[in-house]
C-alpha cells in the first residue's frame, strides 16, 4: 500500500484509545475513532476495577495471549503514564486466602507468575503479611504478593490517550453510531454511521459490549458473542478507614478475579466488584442492588480487619464486563473481508494490557496488510494532566492565583476543584472534538463532584459554566444523557396555555 | 500571597455566620467574614417561600427577605467580608493564634486571628446516602438543588416528579414543583410518621392534592438516560419491603429529602471532638468547641429547624468570644457532660458549668404525646402535648438548676 491508508477504529473506550496512540505515530496513516456516546470512555472502560494487573492469574495453558499481553501490558503502562501524565500508583497486589487448602491455589499462581514471567510473587503467612498492610483481617491465613500491580485512574487513561492521539492527528467522531461495515468485492471500503458514509481502508472493531454486532456486521464469527458480565462497587468517603495501602483481593473464582479491596487513585476505599452473568441482550444494565451492595459489605469483611460503617458509603455504581465465549479474546487480522479486524471481547485484564494489545494490533496490521508504516518526524508522546488545586502546595497556589484568578474560585468543594479546572475541562473536551460537552465528561476530568456531596452543591454552577462556555441555556446542559431540566421555571405554564390556545 | 490579622474570623456566611460577624462588630472586635459562594446570604436565598425570622424579626417573611435584612444589618455595621473566599485549612498554633488558609480569585489567603467561629452550615443527604439502588439516570436531585435550580437559576428540573423523604425541605419542594404545574406524583416516606412540620404537611400537600406515603420505600430507580419510573415497596414494621407490596410510579424526576449532615470537614481536621448523635462538633455553653476560641453555630453545629435559631447561635457565640477574647485565660471550668436519656435524639451545647442560664436545643426520637422533658439529676420537668422528631426543642434552663446537678453530668430524658 502506497501513499496513505484510512483507518476507522470503532470505539473510543479504553482499547480504541490505545490503539489510535499507536498508530499517530505514522505519518501515512489517517486514523479517524467513531464514538456512538458524547464523550470517550464512556462504558467498561470508566466502571472497573482500576487495577493494573500483574499478569500471575492468567492460565499460561489456556489463555496464553491474555497472559503475554497482560505482563507486556503492565511493563508498557509504567512508560506510558509518564509519557501521558496518567494518575497511578504501583502498590502491589495481595491475593489473601483465609483457609490452609486454599494454599494449593495459591501456589498455582505462583507457578503461572513464574511461567509468565511475572516478577516477585510469592506467599506471604501472618505477621509478614499484616506487616505488609495493616488493614488485613487477622482470620485471613496467607496471600500471594505480586509487587507489580498498580492503580491507575481508568477513565483519565482513555482521556489521555485520546488527547495525546488527537494531538498527533487522529480525528475523534463523536455522536457516532455505526450503522453497518461496507465491503465491496470483499474490500473493506467504509462504514456507514448516523452521521454519515465514512470512506476507510480498514476497520478495527473495538466496539466492548457491542463488537459482536459490528463483527457479524462485517460477516465474520457469527459464532460470537458477547455476554454482559456486571460488576457492583462501593465507594466509601475518603475519611473511611481503613484504607489499605496494598490492592486486596479475595481468590478468583472461574468467573471473576476475586473481591477487591482497594484505596482508588483519588484516595477512597473501593469494594467490589460483584459477578453477575447477564442474558446477551442486557447490555446496558447497569443497576445496582441492595443484595449486591450488601454482598460486597460482606466480602470486604473477610479481607479487612474492620470494615467502615454504611454510613460512609458515598457511591455505588455497576459496569459491565464484555465477556467472549470461552473468555478467548478475539483479536485478529482478516483477509476477508481485507481490511477488518476484530479486537473484541476484551473482558479482564483489558485495562492492564490495552497498550500491549494495540501494539500487537500494530504487528498485526503490518502481518497482514503489508503495511509499510513511516514513523512522523514530530510525533507527540506526552500530554500534560489538568493542573489541580488539590494536588498544589500553598506557594505554588499562591503563584497560579495570581496568574489567573479562576484558580482561586473553588467550585467543588469537597475536592477543592476550580474555576479554571472546570473551563480547561471544557476548553480539552473541545479540543479533541467533543461536540456535547457533558457535566459529566467535567465531572470525570476534574474530580468535582466525586467527593462526599456526590455533585448537590457543585453540579449547577459546574452546569452554569458550561452554559457560559458553549452558549447555551443553562437548562439544556447535557449531565450524563439528559439535560438539567426542561426550560425556564415557567414552562409548564406556557405549555398548558399554549394547550388551551390550541385546544 | 495575602497576609491579614483579624481578632475572629467567621467562616460561612448564611444566617449564623452573618449574625456572629454582626454581633462580633458590634462588640467591637476586628472580624473577617468569609464565603465560599458568590455572595453573602447561605441558603435562604433559595427559600422563596415564608416562615422566615417569626422570632428575630416578630414578622413572617420569605427567605430572601430575612437574608437581605441581615445582610443590610451586616453592611450597616461595617462587617468587612469576602465572597468566592474558600477555606482550605485551618492551622492551630495555640489557644489564641490560628491561621486559616484560603483560596479566592483576589489571591491566596493567609489569615492570623485569635478566634474563629464555623458556620459553614449542613450539607444534604444524597441518594447514595439513602441506599436508593437500581439504574443511575440523570434527574435524581436532592432537594435543596432542585430549589436552587428553580429559584435561584430559573431552571424547571422535570414533569412529573416523585419525592423521596418528607422532611420540610421536600414538603416544601412539592408544592413549590406543583406551582409550577409538574405533576407531583408522591411523597415517599419510610418511617410511619411524617418528617416534616405538621403545618408543611397540611400546606404543602394536602392543599395540592399530593399523596403521602407513609411507611414506603422506593426499592429501585428505573431509566436508561433519564429517569422513567421508581420502584415503591410497603415496609413492614422491621422497615423491611413487603414482598409483593410493590408499585410503580412513572416519573422523569427524583427529588431526595433525607435531611441534613453538619459540614465539618475542615473543622475536624484541627482535632475537634464530635458528637455522633448531631453530626457536629461537641460545644460548651459558649458554643466553644474541644479547640480553645474555635466556635460552631448555626447548621455546622446542629441542623435546625427555625433560621432564628442559627441567628440566635451566631450572636451568641460572637458575644461568648468577645468576652473571653478579653484578657484571655484558660479557663478552669469544670464542664458538666449534657447526656441523652430516654427518647432524646440529640442536645447541643453537650457541655455546661451551671454558672449561666443556658439556652438548649434538642430533638426527640420518636413522636410521643403529653410528656415531660426533664432532667434526671434535678428533678426538673417542663411538659409538652406533643413532641415529635420534626420539631426541635427548644429549652432556656436557669443557671441554678444546672447547678443542680452534682457529678459532673446532666442527664436529659422525655418521661410521662
Amino acid at each position: 500500500m502506497a501513499a496513505g491508508r484510512r483507518i476507522a477504529i470503532i470505539g473510543a473506550g479504553i482499547i480504541g484509545a490505545a490503539i489510535a496512540r499507536v498508530l499517530s505515530r505514522f505519518e501515512n496513516l489517517q486514523v479517524y475513532i467513531l464514538e456512538e456516546n458524547y464523550d470517550v470512555g464512556g462504558s467498561a472502560s470508566r466502571a472497573n476495577s482500576s487495577v493494573i494487573h500483574p499478569g500471575h492469574e492468567e492460565d499460561p495453558e489456556n489463555q496464553p495471549l491474555r497472559a503475554r499481553l497482560c505482563v507486556d501490558g503492565n511493563a508498557l503502562w509504567r512508560r506510558w503514564c509518564e509519557e501521558l501524565e496518567i494518575p497511578v500508583k504501583w502498590v502491589g497486589e495481595l491475593m489473601l486466602f483465609e483457609r490452609n487448602e486454599d494454599e494449593k491455589e495459591a501456589e498455582k499462581y505462583v507457578e503461572w507468575a513464574r511461567r509468565n514471567n511475572v516478577a516477585g510473587v510469592r506467599i506471604l503467612y501472618g505477621e509478614d503479611l499484616f506487616k505488609m498492610d495493616s488493614s488485613i483481617s487477622r482470620n485471613v491465613k496467607g496471600g500471594v504478593y505480586a509487587p507489580t500491580a498498580g492503580l491507575i485512574s481508568p477513565f483519565e487513561a482513555v482521556v489521555a490517550l485520546v488527547e495525546n492521539a488527537v494531538d498527533n492527528g487522529v480525528r475523534l467522531l463523536t455522536e457516532t453510531q455505526v450503522k453497518r461495515i461496507i465491503a465491496t468485492n470483499n474490500n473493506i471500503v467504509g462504514v456507514e454511521t448516523s452521521t454519515g458514509f465514512i470512506e476507510t481502508d480498514i476497520v478495527i472493531n473495538a466496539a466492548g459490549l457491542n463488537a459482536d454486532e459490528v463483527s457479524h456486521s462485517a460477516g465474520v464469527e457469527p459464532w460470537f458473542r458477547i455476554k454482559p458480565r456486571k460488576g457492583e462497587y462501593v465507594i466509601f468517603d475518603k475519611d473511611a478507614e481503613p484504607k489499605p495501602s496494598l490492592v486486596l483481593h479475595t481468590m478468583p473464582t472461574p468467573i471473576t478475579k476475586g473481591v477487591y479491596a482497594l484505596t482508588t487513585i483519588h484516595g477512597n476505599l473501593m469494594i467490589g466488584p460483584t459477578a453477575e452473568d447477564l442474558p446477551y441482550e442486557s447490555k446496558r444494565d447497569m443497576s445496582t442492588s441492595l443484595k449486591g451492595l450488601n454482598q460486597l459489605v460482606k466480602e470486604a469483611g473477610r479481607m479487612l480487619r474492620r470494615t467502615p460503617p454504611r454510613s460512609k458509603i458515598i457511591k455505588f455504581f455497576a459496569g459491565l464486563r464484555p465477556e467472549p465465549p470461552d473468555g478467548k479474546w478475539l483479536i485478529k487480522a482478516y483477509s476477508q473481508p481485507y481490511g477488518f479486524v476484530n479486537v473484541a471481547g476484551i473482558r479482564s485484564p483489558g485495562l492492564t494490557a490495552a497498550p500491549a494489545i494495540a501494539n500487537y494490533v500494530l504487528s498485526l496490521l503490518r502481518e497482514t496488510y503489508g503495511l509499510r508504516l513511516i514513523e512522523k518526524k514530530g510525533w507527540k508522546p506526552s500530554r500534560r494532566r489538568i493542573s489541580t488545586v488539590n494536588e498544589m502546595d500553598y506557594s505554588t497556589l499562591d503563584k497560579r492565583i495570581s496568574e489567573n484568578p479562576d484558580y482561586g474560585e473553588i467550585i467543588c468543594f469537597c475536592n477543592n476543584v476550580s474555576r479554571a479546572e472546570v473551563l480547561e475541562a471544557v476548553e480539552r473536551m473541545r479540543a479533541i472534538g467533543v461536540k456535547t460537552i457533558t457535566f459529566d465528561g467535567v465531572k470525570l476530568r476534574t474530580t468535582a463532584g466525586f467527593g462526599k456531596c456526590q455533585a448537590s452543591r457543585c453540579r449547577i454552577r459546574i452546569a452554569l459554566l458550561i452554559s457560559e462556555a458553549v452558549g447555551i441555556p443553562l437548562h439544556s446542559v447535557i449531565m450524563k444523557k439528559s439535560s438539567i431540566g426542561i426550560g425556564g421555571v415557567k414552562t409548564l405554564w406556557i405549555e398548558s396555555k399554549e394547550g388551551v390556545k390550541n385546544g | 500571597m495575602v497576609e491579614k490579622e483579624y481578632d475572629v474570623i467567621v467562616i460561612g456566611g448564611g444566617p449564623a455566620g452573618l449574625s456572629a460577624a454582626t454581633k462580633a462588630v458590634e462588640n467591637g472586635l476586628k472580624t473577617l467574614l468569609l464565603e465560599n459562594r458568590e455572595m453573602l446570604g447561605g441558603i435562604p436565598f433559595q427559600c422563596v417561600h415564608t416562615g422566615f425570622g417569626i422570632h428575630c424579626f416578630k414578622e413572617d417573611l420569605t427567605g430572601c427577605e430575612f437574608i437581605t435584612r441581615l445582610i443590610d444589618r451586616a453592611v450597616e455595621k461595617g462587617v468587612e467580608s469576602m465572597v468566592k473566599t474558600h477555606v482550605l485549612n485551618i492551622q492551630v498554633h495555640s489557644a489564641l493564634e490560628k491561621t486559616v488558609y484560603a483560596a479566592s480569585p483576589k489571591g491566596f489567603l493567609k489569615i492570623r486571628a485569635e478566634a474563629i467561629v464555623y458556620a459553614a452550615g449542613a450539607r444534604e443527604r444524597h441518594q447514595y446516602e439513602v441506599g436508593l439502588t437500581g439504574d443511575r439516570p440523570d434527574g435524581v436531585y436532592t432537594a435543596g438543588e432542585a430549589q436552587a435550580l428553580m429559584d435561584v437559576y430559573g431552571v424547571m428540573p422535570g414533569r412529573r416528579i416523585v419525592i423521596l423523604g418528607s422532611g420540610d425541605v421536600g414538603l416544601i419542594m412539592a408544592r413549590r414543583l406543583a406551582m409550577e404545574k409538574a405533576e407531583v406524583k408522591a411523597v415517599i416516606e419510610i418511617l410511619p410518621y411524617p418528617g416534616g412540620l405538621t403545618r408543611n404537611i397540611v400546606q404543602c400537600l394536602n392543599d395540592f392534592n399530593i399523596p403521602l406515603y407513609l411507611s414506603h420505600m422506593v426499592s429501585g430507580v428505573r431509566g436508561s438516560g433519564r429517569v422513567e419510573k421508581v420502584i415503591v415497596t410497603r415496609v413492614g414494621e422491621d422497615m423491611k419491603p413487603v414482598d409483593g407490596s410493590e408499585f410503580e410510579l412513572e416519573c422523569d424526576t427524583v427529588i431526595v429529602s433525607a435531611g441534613l449532615k453538619p459540614d465539618i470537614d475542615i473543622l475536624e481536621k484541627t482535632g475537634v471532638e464530635t458528637d455522633p448523635a448531631t453530626g457536629g462538633p461537641i460545644v460548651n455553653e459558649f458554643y466553644e468547641t474541644s479547640v480553645p476560641l474555635v466556635f460552631a453555630v448555626g447548621n455546622a453545629l446542629v441542623v435546625n429547624d427555625l433560621v432564628d435559631y442559627n441567628v440566635e447561635q451566631g450572636e451568641a457565640a460572637a458575644t461568648h468570644a468577645s468576652k473571653l477574647l478579653e484578657d484571655y485565660v484558660s479557663p478552669r471550668v469544670e464542664w458538666k457532660r449534657v447526656e441523652r436519656g430516654r427518647n432524646l435524639r440529640l442536645i447541643v451545647p453537650q457541655l455546661v458549668s451551671g454558672d449561666r442560664d443556658v439556652v438548649f436545643y434538642s430533638r426527640v426520637q420518636h413522636p410521643e404525646d403529653n410528656v415531660q422533658l426533664a432532667i434526671r439529676e434535678t428533678g426538673y420537668g417542663k411538659r409538652f402535648p406533643r413532641v415529635k422528631p420534626a420539631e426541635m426543642i427548644r429549652i432556656r434552663i436557669p443557671a441554678e438548676e444546672l447547678a443542680k446537678a452534682h457529678r459532673g453530668k446532666i442527664t436529659f430524658e422525655v418521661v410521662r
